[in-house]
């Protein structure tokens, strides 16, 4: 449907190109430095995972890739073309190309499922209402959920539904490139292994390169090829995801093997 | 000398500080302005907020309108002889309602009501992050959430403030004639003969601007909004009350601009 998007894909010409790569990505809020230099480079149709504390800039991180916020120095680059350099219907066109599962699911609860999940193909004037209907329906069965659940309203969904929606919104496009932040917070570890398996059917069917944040490692291996550690507004790790337990790096492993004595030391009022 | 220079340095941080915002109030308006004439134009967005501000809104603002049109009668009664009175009731009350009472209550009731809801509605869709997906998904917020809405305040608040003319009217001469006894067929003409068309029209411009003030000022504090709960809240507090001073403000100016010789 979508195929003229994406001609990078499998072109063994420029297979060595990222698809995304991030260089010295810098941003601040205030005088709190968040990103402080990020490097990150993130190979087509492969899966990167990110994990890192709380606060410390991965929803950022991604929001800048995202074009939501606008870092203050470094390069993103997409399919090796710097996307902060483009103009702005150029960068819509980029951010065309990118599904986001927010961090709470961020469903439009003024809109029924069905529209939530049709939201960027109505958008795009891609479809009539009929046909977008049809095709939200469509994508919801790939995510395990009955038609009728278009039906209803977010509000009325568990946590586990709610996730499920917003990754059929995020996947209903069919995008070159995804983006997961904390798919499986705030569920049960079975519901969870049930998304991550999703998210791993969804990316594997669309060849679409991915990069999912959690704090979850059993879900960090299951999502990921490769993964990365943030901290301190730096990747100081990256390697493959099987080597997250044993890494052999003192933050890595305090953080992955959840040790409260180590390099990171908490911010804990006495 | 160090206190008083602290005091000129309080008032010019003021100053500056109400320029910034001024600024900012003015580029949201502009850029929100600016997508009525771009498309796409979203129609499901501008109906939904018209009959939420016209519409339901109709209760109180009419309930507001007759009561009002009810105390001016009684009130402008008192100490009139009864010949004076005759005239002075229904010219008093149909000037004081199409010129002003009208649209100010009518305003203040809906920055209450609408102002509030909007500030809500969108600092909620911020703080959760459901402003940021509309832009993932090929959707200009300020064209989907805020251009709309403008709009449709700037247009539903008029024909509210028809309806209340009407209401505070009816108000009065319910008084006048149950209460007060006056001649119901002397009291409609004196109401109709006082009555001018620049009275009515400039009731509705009036009505015409706040909308537009309280669409905006609950867009912009909803848009702006930070940090959860706490955030919306303080966005909904700062929608009603700018709104609020906003109409009062305003309704000088425009009263100068029309009225003044
Ligand atoms: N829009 C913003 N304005 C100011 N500070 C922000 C903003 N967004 C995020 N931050 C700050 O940046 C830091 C990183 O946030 P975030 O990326 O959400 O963390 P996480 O790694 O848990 O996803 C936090 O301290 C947060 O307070
Ligand atoms: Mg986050």
């Amino acid at each position: 449907m979508r195929d003229e998007a994406r001609p990078a894909n499998g072109s063994p010409a420029i297979a060595a190109v990222p698809k995304i790569r991030l260089r010295g990505l810098t941003k601040r809020f205030g005088d709190k430095l968040v990103l402080d230099g990020i490097d990150l480079d993130v190979m087509a149709r492969t899966s990167m995972v990110v994990i890192g504390g709380s606060g410390s800039g991965k929803s950022v991180l991604l929001k800048c890739i995202l074009g939501l916020i606008e870092p203050d120095a470094g390069s993103i680059e997409i399919d090796g073309q710097d996307v902060l350099k483009l103009d702005r219907e150029a960068r819509e066109a980029v951010r065309n190309r990118i599904g986001m599962l927010f961090q709470n699911g961020a469903l439009f609860d003024s809109l029924p499922v069905w529209e939530n999940v049709a939201f960027g193909l109505l958008a795009r004037h891609k479809a009539s209402r009929a046909e977008a209907r049809a095709r939200a329906i469509e994508v919801l069965a790939q995510v395990g959920l009955a038609a009728s659940v278009g039906d209803l309203w977010p509000a009325e969904l568990s946590g586990g539904m709610q996730k499920r929606v917003a990754l059929a919104r995020a996947i209903a496009a069919q995008p070159d490139i995804l983006f997961f932040d904390e798919p499986t917070t705030g569920l049960d570890p079975i519901m969870g292994a049930v998304i991550d398996g999703l998210i791993v059917d969804c990316v594997k069917r669309l060849g679409s390169t991915a990069v999912a944040i959690t704090h979850d490692m059993a879900s960090a291996r299951r999502i990921g090829d490769r993964a990365a550690m943030i901290h301190k507004g730096r990747i100081i790790w990256e390697g493959p995801a099987t080597a997250l337990m044993d890494s052999g790096n003192p933050v890595v492993d305090q953080f992955t093997h959840g040790r409260r004595e180590g390099p990171i030391q908490m911010e804990l009022r006495r | 000398m160090n206190a008083a220079l602290d005091f000129v340095a309080a008032i010019g941080r003021g100053v500056l500080g109400a320029c910034l915002v001024t600024g900012r109030l003015a580029l949201f308006g502009l850029n929100g302005l600016s997508h009525w004439v771009r498309p796409p134009f979203y129609g499901r967005m501008f109906l939904r907020a018209l009959i939420e501000i016209g519409y339901f809104s109709l209760p109180v603002v009419a309930l507001t309108a007759v009561f009002t049109g009810m105390v001016l009668a009684l009130q402008s009664s008192t100490g009139l002889s009864r010949f004076a009175a005759d005239s002075a009731v229904a010219s008093l009350v149909v000037l004081s309602v199409t010129r002003e009472l009208g649209p100010v209550l009518a305003g203040l009731m809906v920055a209450g009501r609408v102002g509030a809801a909007m500030a809500a509605e969108i600092g909620t869709m911020r703080v959760t992050d459901q402003i940021d997906a509309l832009t993932t998904l090929s959707t200009n917020p300020m064209k989907y959430l805020v251009a709309p809405r403008l709009l449709a305040g700037l247009i539903a608040l008029p024909l509210l403030v028809v309806i209340a003319d009407i209401l505070g009217v009816l108000g009065g001469f319910i008084i006048a004639i149950l209460k007060l006894g006056f001649n119901s067929g002397i009291y409609l003409n004196n109401t109709l003969n006082f009555l001018e068309t620049q009275d009515v029209v400039s009731g509705l411009a009036k009505a015409a601007v706040f909308g537009f003030l309280i669409s905006l000022m609950g867009c912009y504090h909803g848009y702006n909004s930070r940090g959860g709960a706490q955030g919306v809240g303080a966005a909904t507090t700062s929608a009603v009350v700018a709104a609020s001073v906003l109409i009062l403000a305003f309704d000088y100016v425009l009263t100068e601009l029309f009225f003044a010789r």
